[in-house]
């Protein structure tokens, strides 16, 4: 009966109850679609960096905290060792995709040709790994996955730049890269360090006594983890661009074995990290102490971070969207919590009379408490009903309609979509949410109409 | 306990704060009303009719003196405790029928025995029982906005009644009926005060309605100018 009056007498001002509903709707719908939108991206960069840096890296003892401004002298001795500790781990091996090794370094890069150059950062790496590790998509995101490296096992001579490093370096025609101005060609200058540059990627050539190449090539100088200047040469094979200019302007992709070349020149080879890319996100912090556990057992002078660590933009991300979230739930929170009120407080009113006929006929006042209590949840559950239902047809419309956006930091667009599957919990807090809030905005109204005292509920017309 | 009276007052005052003002509506009432009565309480507008019933139905407190109803003393219950018993020991007709309007004519009068907790079987025979005997087994689904004035005075007589009280308590209830309709719902007040042997106490302020009553009481600026008893009673 108390659960029938209450639905009745939500039915009873069907317009100021619609009213009701629809903003509590709106609310769950903005939510729901806004909830939905920012799981995606945040999966999207999670995706994203963890194709780019896997899950986990395994450095030298001190190099995420000091090594970046000199990766050369952070290298790994016995990377080959520690790869083999990783692959070869029971615990580790069911838990991981990739495990790979990598060289971070940065010098100058240079086509002598148009006399132009420009610092770049390079990363050496083992191109099938790291073809394997661009293919991560366990949440099955409509993204794709990404090109692949374009860089070949076979042959360590070739490299990608990114496009505003191409351009920088003249390689627009030869790339053939659209909206990529033509090289701006230079009077021949005797700038003495260029020469030097040049002279010294010639004599290198000279010594490796290879046939010329034809294909676009580009001179990378950097200085030896012993601090002598090395130069090699690398194919370009494609320009790839990255979603900030900084990079764009200065990323080198090369093969593990030619950065190790123009690193460590004819001294012993070493990696500055080994990657380890997991199957799900979710192993990442078993996986972590699981790394850690092998260190400390065999004794090894090394680190391990995850890629929260390496990425700060990740967690910067999620932080974002997560206060942008609240914020607009609390907002929400807020016009459903005034709606309630409005709607409950008008219903107290038109209802004085009938409270105190209850309150005479025998019921407490927890009763009449209990009553406005009901009809402010049955709001809420009905609302929250329709908008998360609404907001689920919504979102597959938007899902279908084809709708890119460009997410920042990003070079190409996404599809704008609204995560619907695997998002109960989103939803069903949301729906819990609303019913908390709609209860608790009856709470006032609620005790008003209780503590009426009979006699007057009884004169009120 | 047994021999008490339906209600027993004494020295009963009322005052109000109106506008800073203090107002007097009951003073000194002493009296009793003996159970399985038809009493009537008579006088004109002002008189202090309302504020009796309200005291003697438990939905109010005095100021002074104390009210004891059927040998309660209402004074030492919590307000907890005093819904219970009005849940359990009073009726009310009111003039202005306060049905709920959500509610069928049916679930209107099986609301009272919802509070007392009884069965579904018990709430639907007791209900049934209610409705047939005021003439409404017919009419059980409709909601009030779809019964005339005087069918809704007989449901909420029904209400009043359904939970077997030992006292009902009708303010004015004839006041918006017509005359046959008034004198029809007092005829039924009357048969059913005997059927069932329940104190009745209602206001009045129609003297052709006197008649009907077992005692009769005048009150005016708030006392007690009279007590009638009827011959045949």
């Amino acid at each position: 009966m108390l659960f029938k009056l209450a639905f009745r007498n939500i039915l009873r001002n069907r317009r100021r109850s619609v009213m009701s509903i629809g903003a509590i709707a709106v609310g769950a719908i903005a939510m729901v679609l806004f909830g939905g939108f920012v799981a995606l991206i945040i999966l999207g960069v999670q995706t994203d960096t963890v194709r780019r840096a896997g899950h986990l890296a395994i450095y030298r003892n001190g190099f995420f905290t000091f090594g970046s401004g000199n990766p050369a002298a952070w290298g790994m001795q016995g990377y080959r060792d520690v790869l083999e500790m990783v692959r070869a781990d029971p615990v580790l091996a069911p838990m991981t995709v990739v495990a790979t090794p990598t060289v971070a370094l940065f010098g100058i890069a240079g086509n002598f040709e148009v006399e132009a150059s420009r610092t770049f950062i390079g990363t050496g790496v083992v191109p099938h790994d790291r073809d394997l590790m661009r293919r991560w998509n366990p949440y099955a995101l409509p993204y794709g996955t990404m090109v692949p490296t374009g860089l070949d096992d076979g042959d360590i001579t070739k490299g990608v730049v990114g496009t505003g490093l191409a351009r920088i370096l003249g390689l627009c025609e030869a790339l053939k890269l659209s909206d990529c101005p033509p090289a701006q060609v230079k009077e021949k200058s005797d700038v003495p360090v260029v020469a030097d540059i040049a002279a010294l990627a010639d004599s290198e050539k000279s010594a490796n006594a290879e046939p010329p190449d034809t294909r676009p090539h580009i001179d990378l100088l950097a200085a030896t983890a012993g601090g002598a200047p090395n130069v090699i040469s690398m194919v370009v094979t494609r320009a790839d661009r990255q979603g900030v200019k900084e990079l764009d302007d200065a990323s080198v992709i090369m093969h593990f074995d030619l950065a190790q070349q123009l690193l460590y020149g004819r001294g012993e080879k070493r990696a500055i990290a080994i990657v380890l890319q997991l199957t799900e996100t979710a192993d990442m912090p078993a996986a972590k102490a699981r790394v850690n556990a092998l260190i400390k057992a065999r004794g090894l002078d090394l680190e391990v971070r995850d890629f929260i660590e390496i990425a700060p933009f990740y967690g910067q991300v999620l932080g974002m969207f997560g206060a942008i979230f609240t914020f607009i739930a609390a907002i929400m929170g807020v016009i459903v919590l005034f709606t309630v009120v409005n709607t409950m407080g008008m219903s107290v009113m038109e209802r004085t009379a009938e409270i105190g006929t209850a309150r005479a006929i025998g019921l407490r006042r927890s009763g009449i408490r209990r009553q406005f209590l009901l009809e402010g949840w049955i709001l809420g559950a009905i609302g929250a009903t329709v908008g998360i239902v609404l907001a689920l047809g919504i979102a597959v419309l938007v899902n279908h309609a084809g709708l890119t956006w460009l997410p920042p930091g990003q070079s190409a667009p996404s599809p704008l979509a609204v995560k619907i599957d695997g998002m109960w919990k989103l939803h069903g807090g949301i729906w819990i949410g609303l019913m908390v809030m709609t209860t608790l905005a009856a709470i006032i109204p609620a005790n008003r109409a209780a503590k009426l005292p009979v006699v007057d509920a009884l004169r009120h017309v | 306990m047994t021999d008490a009276p339906a209600v027993r007052l004494h020295d009963v005052e009322k005052t109000y704060e109106e506008e800073g003002l203090r107002v007097t509506a009951l003073a000194g009432i002493t009296a009793d009303i003996p159970r399985g009565r038809f009493v009537m309480i008579v006088g004109p507008s002002g008189s202090g009719k309302s504020t009796l019933l309200n005291l003697i139905g438990c939905i109010d407190r005095p100021t002074r003196g104390t009210v004891e109803v059927a040998g309660q003393a209402i004074a030492a219950l919590s307000d907890d405790r005093l819904t219970d018993f009005r849940a359990r020991a009073v009726g009310f007709v009111f003039q202005n029928f306060n049905l709920f309007p959500v509610l069928s004519a049916y679930e209107n009068v099986e609301y009272p025995l919802l509070l007392l907790g009884l069965t579904a079987k018990e709430r639907r025979e007791r209900t049934m029982a209610m409705l047939e005997q005021v003439g409404l087994a017919e009419q059980a689904r409709q909601r009030p906005n779809q019964l005339s004035g005087g069918q809704k005075q007989r449901v909420a007589i029904a209400r009043a009644l359904v939970k077997g009280p030992s006292l009902v308590l009708a303010d004015e209830p004839t006041a918006n009926l017509d005359s046959a309709n008034g004198a029809a719902i007092i005829a039924l007040m009357r048969e059913v005060q005997r059927q069932h042997a329940t104190s009745f106490v209602f206001s009045t302020h129609d003297p052709q309605l006197m008649s009907h009553a077992d005692e009769t009481f005048t009150l005016k600026d708030g006392k007690l100018v009279g007590h009638h008893m009827a011959e045949a009673a």
